[in-house]
């Protein structure tokens, strides 16, 4: 074993060990991740996709800091009781704007990647109020405190700027309407015209039940009903995104 | 003026929080501030009351090892190893009886980042913190090169785990596992990591031995591949310097791998390869053996550390991650059995012609059964990354039981083994307070283990089964819901393992605390060594 005896160089030079061990531990992660950012095939070609409204990313930051990703998945697995479950599996594509991913790694409850348009409003906002009263079954816990929380949201277009710096298509138009937008979405005297240009099937109007507030409830539901219903899948080919 | 530098220094860095709090965007930002700002002030104030202003000579002995860190980490590791697992046994009763959820702060989706935390970066990363200081001075025969960087990046490490963990209850998270922490945090631990590979490296480069010993190696690639890890996978945007809030550099499906490039990661190097140094260091001394094998230990040192960091992808099978990435990561994730073993087998063999310590020693006995069940945990693994296995255990409790095996036994068990190894010596104590009182931690800990990963097995497959099964005519059977409810019984039997494993951490505090005061109880020796007389035949 004339390989082995040699170890004793690495052995007595402190330098040579670290940067032996730097090159080795370097490769896998140069090898499998970086392609990612260049294979053209990584995220497939969709019809539909568009950044958040200001509402619904308000809604998001709310389900990442209740660590909702502890609990449920946003990524459907392409099986048949998945598909049947829970609706089409689900494509890299349609993560191509969240900073973070949030696709989870556990189902202590549902896949929540199409929740969206599955049930009412005020099916939301009483479960997440008291979610036994609706699921006797379910374990999760009440989220009542969200219905009486103003949504403090008021640097929004710093949100939106900072995801623009990462890669988000936010035009400046969306910047630049991003505060009246987020109050727009949730007020259903608002005039919506300029944000359903701006923002495709945003889902519009009053979601916690109470028009005269802005919740962090209004936020979170506006996120909710809206995940996965971005893409058009009748335009969508599989076989010519095929990985 | 001794201690007046690093006085002025916490005096500093506390008006600095101040300030971030007036300047704060957010509440969340401002009580975050404030949290640090009371923190550094009590520190301010302590090292106040030790400045010497007389300008006496400094009475410390610079010939001898740097141990102060080292005594405190021993007591820390303890006492966040039993707030890590009470934590873990809330959360368990919480899925169990939701009831029990208090919200917002003590919701279970804020306390269970709270646990993995508590128990990796707390538990875990104080004992290697720990530990290393101890074996890298013992093994080079050289004191750690600069008391004052020690002792910045042990309690540096302590005020990150602070900053976490008041972060996760006020909801301050960037909702990546195992790396929720926001950038603010993120710098801070990037500044203190930085320190500790100056400590360890520096330390080693005056070494007064020629070799550089094994368990150096595995603490070393520890540091520095946490580094790598950790810088990539906290690039983010924040939104202000007064705003806790910050984006992922990256998106969907880059993010999902670099964060689980990370998050396996973190196991890998941070929960196996810092671990197996401790192993290397504390077994052979407890054995009174030397290591197996010199060259396995070569072996499968390189083969470790370089396939680890490919395994990733297998936390992400069947997902939009192209297949080529999820396959790639399969074969390494199997491969790494080998390695894996190789370090079990250095391990176990090292008590050859010891064997006999078993029944004498339960300190020995502690450090095999980590070693067995990392055995058994990293042969699990692979199993798990097959992706037909994983397409039924992934999303399910299967994944928890797996990695509470690894985490409760390996970690754990070899965490435990090196307190009660330390206690006595640092302290100049003759022994351990009580040995008996180690065998009820060891038989309350593997008894947790066993109840703890056969009942997450039952139920992960369990839902895992139901959540595909078809009648006859070719409808799903069970709706969500119901698999929930099918699962009540063995969450409530994982909270008893758990309890189980938190007591014999009580009883370790309870000894380690008698064994510092430096009494002995006194008790039956736990089995004299005897020649079996030779029995007539019958």
């Amino acid at each position: 074993m004339g390989l082995l005896d040699k170890h004793g160089v690495i052995e007595r030079n402190a330098t040579l060990l670290l940067v032996a061990g730097l090159v080795t531990v370097s490769i896998g992660g140069i090898v499998e991740i970086a392609p990612l950012f260049y294979l053209e095939n990584t995220i497939e070609e969709v019809e539909g996709m568009r950044p958040y409204t200001p509402l619904e990313l308000a809604g998001r930051n709310i389900y990442i800091r209740e660590g909702c990703y502890n609990c449920h998945s946003q990524m459907i697995r392409p099986f048949r009781d998945e598909v049947e479950r829970y609706g089409h599996y689900s494509l890299a594509a349609e993560s191509m704007y969240d900073h973070p991913f949030q696709w989870g790694s556990k189902r202590t409850g549902p896949d929540l990647a199409r929740v969206g348009d599955r049930y009412s409003n005020e099916w939301h906002v009483q479960h997440l109020k008291d979610p036994q009263s609706v699921v006797p079954e379910s374990i999760m816990p009440s989220y009542s405190f969200l219905a009486k929380a103003d949504l403090g949201f008021n640097n929004v277009k710093d949100h939106l700027v900072a995801n623009q710096r990462v890669g988000v298509p936010y035009t400046e138009e969306m910047i630049e309407n991003a505060e009246a937008d987020l109050k727009a979405q949730a007020d259903p005297n608002a005039d919506w015209e300029g944000l359903e240009a701006r923002y495709p099937k945003a889902v519009l109007g009053d979601f916690d039940g109470d028009p005269s507030r802005l919740t962090e409830m209004d936020a979170l539901v506006a996120y909710m009903q809206m995940l996965g219903t971005l893409v058009d899948f009748s335009s969508y080919d599989a076989q010519a995104n095929y990985r | 003026m001794r201690n007046l530098g690093w006085t002025i220094l916490l005096a500093f860095g506390a008006m600095l929080s101040l300030l971030a709090a007036g300047f704060a965007q957010d509440v969340l930002f401002q009580t975050h501030a404030w949290v640090i700002f009371f923190a550094l002030a009590l520190a301010t104030i302590y090292m106040l009351r030790k400045v010497d202003f007389a300008g006496t000579a400094a009475p410390v002995d610079k010939s001898g090892y740097f141990d102060d860190p080292i005594r405190a980490g021993v007591i820390l590791t303890t006492f966040w190893g039993v707030v890590g697992f009470l934590v873990g046994v809330v959360v368990a009763l919480q899925l169990a009886f939701p009831q029990l959820n208090i919200e917002p702060y003590l919701n279970f989706g804020r306390l269970r980042p709270l646990h993995t935390s508590a128990v990796i970066f707390a538990f875990g990363g104080t004992a290697l913190i720990t530990s290393s200081f101890y074996v890298v001075q013992r093994t080079t025969s050289a004191r750690l090169i600069s008391d004052g960087l020690a002792q910045f990046v042990f309690w540096g490490y302590q005020l990150f785990i602070l900053m976490a963990a008041t972060g996760y209850v006020l909801g301050i998270t960037q909702g990546r596992e195992y790396a929720e922490p926001e950038w603010y945090v993120d710098i801070w631990i990037t500044i203190v990591w930085v320190g500790y590979l100056i400590l360890f490296l520096g330390t080693l480069f005056k070494r007064k031995e020629p070799h550089i010993y094994v368990a150096n190696w595995f603490y070393l690639a520890f540091i520095f591949t946490i580094a790598m890890l950790h810088v990539v996978n906290n690039l983010a945007m924040p939104v202000s310097p007064f705003s806790i809030k910050s984006y992922s550099a990256f998106a969907g499906v880059q993010d999902a791998l670099t964060q689980w490039w990370y998050g396996h990661n973190a196991v890998g190097f941070f929960l196996t390869a810092g671990f197996l140094g401790m192993m290397y260091y504390f077994m052979p001394k407890q054995a009174e053996r030397p290591v197996y094998s010199y060259r396995l230990s070569i072996i499968h040192f390189w083969s470790l550390i370089f396939m680890y960091i490919w395994a990733g992808p297998h936390h992400l099978h069947y997902t939009a991650l192209p297949d080529w990435a999820q396959t790639l990561g399969m074969v390494f994730s199997v491969m790494l059995w080998m390695p894996s073993w190789g370090g079990m087998i250095n391990g176990l063999m090292t008590l050859s012609g010891a064997w006999d310590k078993l029944r004498t020693d339960p300190i020995i006995r502690m450090m095999v059964i980590a070693v067995a069940f990392y055995g058994m945990s990293t042969f699990e693994g692979p199993m798990m990354s097959i992706k037909a296995v994983n397409g039924l255990s992934h999303y399910t409790d299967w994944t928890i039981g797996h990695v509470h095996s690894g985490a409760l036994g390996w970690v754990g068990m070899i965490s435990f083994g090196m307190v009660y190894f330390l206690v006595p010596r640092l302290w100049g104590r003759e022994r351990l307070y009580s040995l008996r009182m180690v065998n009820w931690h060891f038989w309350l800990a593997t008894l947790g283990i066993v109840v703890y990963a056969a009942v997450m097995w039952v139920s992960g497959i369990t839902q895992g089964l139901m959540w595909r099964e078809y009648d006859a005519e070719g409808f799903l059977v069970y709706s969500f819901a119901e698999t929930v409810a099918a699962l009540k019984p063995y969450y409530i039997l994982r909270a008893v393992g758990g309890a189980m494993y938190l007591v014999g951490g009580f009883v370790m505090a309870y000894n380690v605390y008698m064994t510092i005061k430096g009494k002995t109880r006194n008790e039956k020796p736990i089995a004299v060594a005897h020649v079996a007389s030779a029995q007539p035949a019958e």
